[in-house]
């Protein structure tokens, strides 16, 4: 079933197009990657799915985007809302510099004022460290920076912090791109692990990554959704002519 | 396929000979031991002219501060501490105190700042945070155009405007609602301590608000977008991206509309009153050491006289002195909490 669905979903940056009408169907519980060379769109994409893409100036969206059926871009829908639903992972790691490990963790769960008492938070924090697989590295300093971690450490510290609000969707963009091959190796055991619970949108520019840890791909180049369906499809037997060309190294 | 051999091996420069336009004396290079011979000759020069740029700022500030304390030598020698403490002033006599002047300074300044800080920070905000992209360019150029207005303009609006205005309807609500403190007690004139704090907090909130505009759009975007991808309202996200990563900024920014206010002249000698006496109400005219120079240099006729209002200035600098390593030591103290632990 659809968790998220794109409906002649076009994109810009002031007069320049970045997508151009994308029509896609995004599986629950499911992992989705997006792939294609650098500037074709693939971060805009994943941002128009919270709603992250307006927040830059002069950006704007048509068509639609339906979570769970809903458009996300009807009038009346508040963002910050769907953004609740749909967590997000940036390329680079971004705790918060001024707060320590486990506020970071608790930053997002703060804003709804869902967190009651310490124990409570406590539970919490443990809980979302544990499923990033981070809490044994930090349990001892939880009041530490979280600024003070490794690059990692830090990403599945945002990854956690995205966790601890519980969406139902997680878009993480290029969440490894800054990342040794350790660090990186930990995460997409995470993001297999995750996807029993979540949906899992991934872009990434590392083919090995989208063949080893996502169930779908979709191959975007210069804005056009080229090709959409199941990885092992995608990388043994494209259709596109197009999409063979990249996987196989031609360009990009 | 058989490989072809280079036609001919690249000239490679012999790392023995000096690149071209290098310098070549060496005396010239041991006398200026970050220079050494093989490093190009502009290097050399811009090293000289930044240097010398920067010397002459170190060479002004100690010229402009030995005049003024060899001037106010004489008042210094004559009164001592007492001159800081002494209220008296009375140019008839040769008696010269400055504490009336300390203190319409200090207070006016700082009240002038408690009002403008909410002020500068919120159109700050609203500019950087809340208002659509085209409306915050407008607001923002006109914010930079009301700190462009000269201080005798914000003077002459102070005595026609603002200073009538605070007595007919600012000071009668004061005084019925707070008059209970000595500050908002007795009589009510248009030229008071209440008028030039006012029109300081004016001249203040351009400063305040330009620098921590500038303060808030350098919170790296990424911070934001964490925020508002956690489901934080544009408030919300101010306060978990924007305001934690800009403290030492806002301080920068609250202390230099501070010290626009200490240094401000005219606009205050104009709605001050310039009366050399300290009283408890905000209400009565007072004076403060910068509009005091500029009004009584012309009519100093003794060596005494005209050395007191030297000194007049030598606490002025002193005062702004203290509130740069004051606002130093605060912002040090704020960055070091939140790094260290």
């Amino acid at each position: 079933m659809a968790k998220l669905s794109l409906v002649h979903l076009s994109a810009y940056f002031g007069r320049v197009k970045t997508l151009k009408d994308i029509n896609l169907d995004i599986p629950e519980y499911n992992v989705t990657a997006v792939i294609g060379p650098s500037g074709c769109g693939k971060t805009t994409l994943v941002r128009c799915l919270n709603r992250m893409h307006e927040v830059v100036r002069d950006a704007r969206v048509e068509g639609e985007v339906l979570l769970d059926g809903e458009n996300i871009y009807a009038p009346g829908v508040d963002p910050v809302q769907i953004r609740r639903r749909v967590g997000m992972v940036f390329q680079k790691p971004t705790p918060f510099p001024t707060m320590s490990i486990e506020e970071n963790v608790i930053a997002g769960l703060k804003l709804n004022g869902s967190v009651r008492n310490s124990a409570q938070r406590a539970e919490i924090v443990e809980r979302c460290l544990r499923l990033a697989a981070l809490w044994d590295e930090v349990k001892d300093n939880l009041g530490k920076p979280g600024t003070s971690l490794s690059g990692g450490q830090q990403q599945r510290l945002c990854i956690a912090r995205a966790l601890a609000v519980e969406p139902e969707v997680l878009l993480m963009d290029e969440p490894c791109s800054s990342l040794d091959p350790a660090s990186t190796a930990r995460i997409e055991e995470l993001v297999l692990e995750l996807k029993s619970q979540y949906t899992i949108v991934i872009v990434t520019h590392n083919m090995q990554q989208a063949a080893r840890a996502s169930d779908y791909t979709a191959f975007l180049l210069n804005g056009v959704l080229i090709e959409f369906g199941e990885t092992k499809q995608i990388f043994t037997n494209p259709k596109r002519q197009e999409t063979e060309d990249y996987i196989t190294g031609r360009f990009g | 396929m058989e490989l072809k051999p280079l036609e001919r091996e690249p000239a490679l420069r012999d790392p023995s000979q000096p690149l071209a336009g290098t310098v070549r004396h060496r005396a010239l290079a041991h006398r200026w031991p970050r220079l050494k011979v093989g490093v190009p000759l502009s290097e050399f020069v811009f090293d000289g002219i930044t240097g010398a740029a920067a010397l002459t700022v170190v060479v002004l500030l100690l010229a402009v501060t030995t005049v003024v304390i060899i001037e106010a030598w004489p008042a210094v020698g004559r009164f001592g501490l007492r001159f800081l403490t002494s209220t008296d002033w009375d140019p008839a006599n040769e008696q010269f105190g400055a504490l009336p002047f300390i203190y319409g300074t200090v207070v006016s300044s700082l009240l002038a700042l408690a009002v403008a800080a909410p002020f500068g920070i919120g159109v700050a905000l609203c500019l950087s945070e809340m208002a659509p992209f085209w409306l915050s360019d407008i607001l923002g150029f006109l914010v930079e155009l009301l700190a462009a207005i000269p201080s005798v303009v914000y003077g002459l609006w102070g005595i026609f405007v603002l200073g009538p205005w605070l007595r007919d309807y600012v000071e009668p609500w004061l005084g019925r609602y707070l008059g209970f403190l000595p500050l908002f007690r007795g009589p009510r004139v248009a030229v008071s301590l209440l008028s030039a704090s006012a029109i300081l907090a004016v001249m203040v909130v351009p400063y305040v608000s330009a620098v921590c505009r500038d303060v808030f759009s350098a919170v790296p975007a990424s911070l934001r977008e964490a925020a508002y991808a956690l489901g934080a309202t544009r408030w919300e996200m101010v306060r978990m991206a924007v305001l934690p990563h800009s403290v030492s900024g806002i301080v920068g920014a609250l202390i230099l509309g501070l010290g626009r206010a200490l240094g401000e002249t005219i606009a205050v000698a104009m709605v001050i009153g310039n009366r050399p006496a300290i009283s408890a109400s905000l209400f009565m005219p007072s004076t403060t050491l910068a509009s005091a120079i500029a009004n009584e240099f012309t009519e100093a006729t003794s060596d005494l006289y005209v050395s007191a209002l030297i000194e007049l200035g030598m606490v002025l600098i002193l005062i702004s002195l203290l509130v740069n390593v004051t606002a130093r030591l605060l912002i040090y103290n704020l960055t070091r909490r939140r790094f260290s632990s």
